[in-house]
This record gives structure tokens, sequence and C-alpha cells, in this order.
């Protein structure tokens, strides 16, 4: 019954070529820790994306119950936590999982810095990969202050501060982010929320995609 | 499903095969024990990641998200403190010559550079070895940036007040329950309205920006008469101006609330 199924799609769709092209590859020696144990520091690129599956699950879940408006932000988080089942767990993996992610996307980026294996020709994909990582500090400082509480609103404050440094466009940014030129207040939970929950993961998406294509495209890097 | 129906071979997804000096020898060179990704080693990856996803429930069932009271964006006296990934940035904001009228150099100019060359990284560092000590250059700038992370963060957490963090964030004002009964008739109440002290501690004592709770402490009245005396934390000494025997008085009220 499932392989008519899928003969029927393969036969007007040829999904076979593409499902070749994902997964019909082979995996060298020397990043297979059943071979060489310390090989495992290949782990660290594949578990950031793990966490980020992760991220979009309890984040998909906790705006089942969150509310990004000042009146009520705390109080749906506040009712999350102590009353929803199991609502404490899933805000809690969102919260460590952003941190753990944050720690996974760092190691891999010193493997891959140790490694030099952003070189010729793999230049592109490291700056992308950079580009990942000022996404996710943006996911962590967006993040931050959606729970609506003081620690929260005060670490925005001294970010938004510290965003008005910027040359020439500084004003204009913390404007566009806080979406006031002084007051941290209802615009400023609305855009964050938006920035958090559209905004970066439509970039992270496709900048996954783009890592992950040339990752197929050049292999991995051979063994040093 | 027959092996290899409808296959269009759609071209190998590998690098050209160009043999250029700056390009490492590619892993087919090597006669390695090479394993298929689908399923063979799709399925390690499937283990790590069930390990990872098990330790990660564990924590999360374990210790909770922080929450702490509801933002009051006029509150001046709570020290601010970002997450913990943003502390050592936090750290290096404070230094003479990144704070102040130096501010844009702390915030813009260094971790511009920081984030600049880290772009440019495969430009800078060009010449054909891998090998990290091979490339000292390259190798003792990133050592360089993660001792400073780590210093910095490490100082921060050193130097920081844990305590007030804990104590300036509390949770007073429980939503769907009210604050205990208090009797605000007794004299006691009354000389807590006159010398202020409900300013920090809440007009129903549970509380408020600047100062705790002080129901059901669980001191006796002379050891509060000792704090209202000699202060605690952020409460500095002698902010009572009463009589001795008003002392007395309120002190046994504080005592005396559960």
């Amino acid at each position: 019954m499932l392989k008519k199924l899928y003969d029927w799609i393969d036969e007007r769709l040829e999904v076979t070529p593409m499902w070749r092209d994902i997964a019909d590859h082979e995996v060298p020696e020397h990043v297979n820790p059943a071979h060489h144990f310390s090989a495992f520091v290949y782990c660290f690129g594949g578990l950031t994306f793990f966490i980020i599956l992760i991220q979009f699950l309890s984040g998909m879940f906790l705006t089942l119950y969150y509310v990004p408006d000042i009146e009520n932000a705390w109080k749906s988080v506040y009712y999350l936590q102590n009353e929803v089942a199991f609502g404490k767990i899933v805000r809690a993996m969102h919260h460590w999982g952003a941190s753990l992610a944050l720690v996974m996307m760092f190691l891999h980026m010193l493997r891959v810095y140790f490694q030099g294996a952003y070189k010729k020709p793999r230049e592109l994909n490291w700056i992308i990969g950079v580009l990942l990582f000022i996404i996710m500090l943006a996911f962590g400082f967006t993040g931050y202050l959606l729970p609506w509480d003081m620690k929260a609103v005060m670490a925005t404050k001294v970010g938004l501060q510290i965003a008005e440094q910027s040359p020439l466009i500084g004003g204009v940014l913390k404007t566009l982010l806080s979406g006031d030129p002084t007051i941290i207040g209802a615009l400023t939970l609305t855009r964050f929320f938006a920035i958090h929950v559209f905004f970066l993961p439509a970039a992270l998406i496709g900048l996954l995609v783009l890592h992950f294509y040339m990752i197929r495209k050049q292999g991995i890097s051979g063994p040093l | 499903m027959k092996k290899g129906k409808n296959i269009k071979y759609v071209g190998d997804s590998r690098v050209p095969q160009d043999i250029d000096k700056n390009i490492p020898t590619d892993f087919s060179q090597y006669a390695g024990k090479t394993e298929p990704f689908y399923p063979s080693f799709l399925l390690k990856e499937w283990m790590v990641g069930a390990v990872f996803l098990v330790a990660l429930l564990v924590l999360s069932a374990t210790h909770a998200a922080p929450l702490e009271r509801i933002a009051d964006p006029n509150d001046t006296a709570y020290i601010p403190l970002p997450d913990w990934y943003f502390l050592f940035l936090y750290e290096f904001l404070k230094f003479p010559y990144a704070s102040g009228p130096y501010l844009p150099i702390g915030a813009f100019v260094i971790p511009g550079i920081a984030f600049g060359a880290l772009f440019l990284a495969p430009f800078l560092d060009r010449g054909p070895e891998r090998r990290p000590l091979k490339r000292p250059i390259a190798t003792g700038m990133m050592l360089l940036a993660i001792a400073s992370i780590f210093y910095l963060t490490w100082y921060s957490v050193e130097h920081h007040d844990w305590e007030a963090t804990k104590n300036q964030g509390k949770i007073v004002d429980i939503p769907g329950e009210d604050a205990p009964e208090i009797d605000v008739n007794a004299d006691g109440y009354k000389l807590l309205v006159t010398y202020a002290c409900t300013s920090c501690h809440g007009d129903k004592l549970n509380g408020g920006a600047a100062g705790p709770t002080l129901i059901n402490l669980g001191l006796s009245s002379d050891e509060v008469t000792k704090i209202v005396k000699e202060g605690k934390g952020a409460m500095p000494p002698g902010l009572f101006k009463g009589t001795d025997e008003e002392l007395k008085t309120l002190s046994d009220y504080i005592s005396s609330l559960k």
C-alpha cells in the first residue's frame, strides 16, 4: 500500500533523485566517532541544529498561552508557569535550550576555526555561519524581554543603549527596535515579539538552508 | 519500492576535483572506512540526539526557568543584569575606556572589530596550512578572545551581588492571591507609616521595590530592634528617628506578624 503510494507520487514528481541528493552519500571515517572517538567534535553542529528544532517546537507551544502585551505578558507567563499542565517544563526547555544552543554553536564555531575548515573553498559557508551566530544572539536578546519581568526590561534598556552607540544609524536603530526614541513599553514588547517569532526564524531557516546546501555541495573538509 | 527506479542522476554533489594548492585533500582521497549516511550514520546521530534530549528534559524538569516580578520600567533602584552569555560584554562596558564618553568604543568599535575579524577570517588566514599549531596568529587571536570572554564572564559573576539580584526580583504580588491580612489599626502599623518604613516595605508590608517583606520573618522583637538600628543589606542604619519606646512597639508589632 505504502509502496503503491510512493510509486504513484514518484511517477509524477520524481522524488527519488531528490531523496538521493539529500541522504544518499558516504560519511568519511574521520568524522565518525565510531572509528575515532575524538571525532565527537563533529557533533556540535548537528546538536546545534537539533536544539534549534527543539526551540521551534517548544516556542510554538509557548505561543499557545503567551500574550505579547504589557498588561498580560507577565501574567500569561506566570499562568503558564504555575497553572498549565507541563507549562513549566516546556518553558524550562525553551529557556535552557536557548543557552545550550549558544554553547553548542560556539563549540561548533571553535571546531571549524581551529581546524581551519573555513579555508578555500568554504569561505562563503563560514560567512553564513557568522551570520547565523549573530541571528542566534539576536534570538537571545529579543527573547529575554518577552516574559516582561524586571530583569527583562532592565537588561533590554541597557541593550538598547548599546545599540544606540552604532555610528550614524544608532538613534534610528534604537527607535526601530523599541518603537519610540525614549519609551520602552508596549511597542517595544510587540516589536521584540514579532522579531523573535517571525523575522528571526525566517532569517534563520533561510541561512540554515544555505549552510546545509553548501555542506552537501562541498562535502566535509578532509582530516587534518 | 524497487531500488534505482526512476532515478535520474543529478551529478555528484561534491566540489570539482580540480587540484588547487589551497584546497586540502578531499576525504575521498583517503582510503578510510566510509559509511553510508542513511541509514547507518543517521542512526548514530539519532542516538546522540536521544541522549542529549534526555539530558535536556532532566534539566528542564528539575530546574524551572526563572521569572521575576512584573516589569516596572520606572524602578531605578533595580540593578540590571543580562542573561549569562552577554555578561562578558556587560562587564567589558564597565571598563573606564569603554564607558562614559568612551562608550562608543566599548559598545561599537571593539565588538565591530571582533565580529569583522570573525567574518573575514578565511580571507585574513589564507595559507594552505590547516593545523592550529601551523597558524599561530589565527590560533593565538582566538585563544586570546576565548580567554578574555571567560575571564570577563568569571569576573562579572564573581563581583555581582547575587543576593541583591535575588531579592530585587522576587515576586511579591502573586496574582489571584491577596497579601496576608495585617492589622492596620495597630499602633505598630501607624508608626511604620509615620517613619516611612512602608515606602520601601510596601503598604501591605509584603515587600516592595527596595525592601523585602516584613511578614512572618520569624525574628524576635529584640532581633527586629537590632536590624532597625543597625540596618541590613540595602537598608542603612539609623533610618528610624523615633523614641526607644516607639521602637519597642514597632519591633513587637513586626515580630508578631504572621
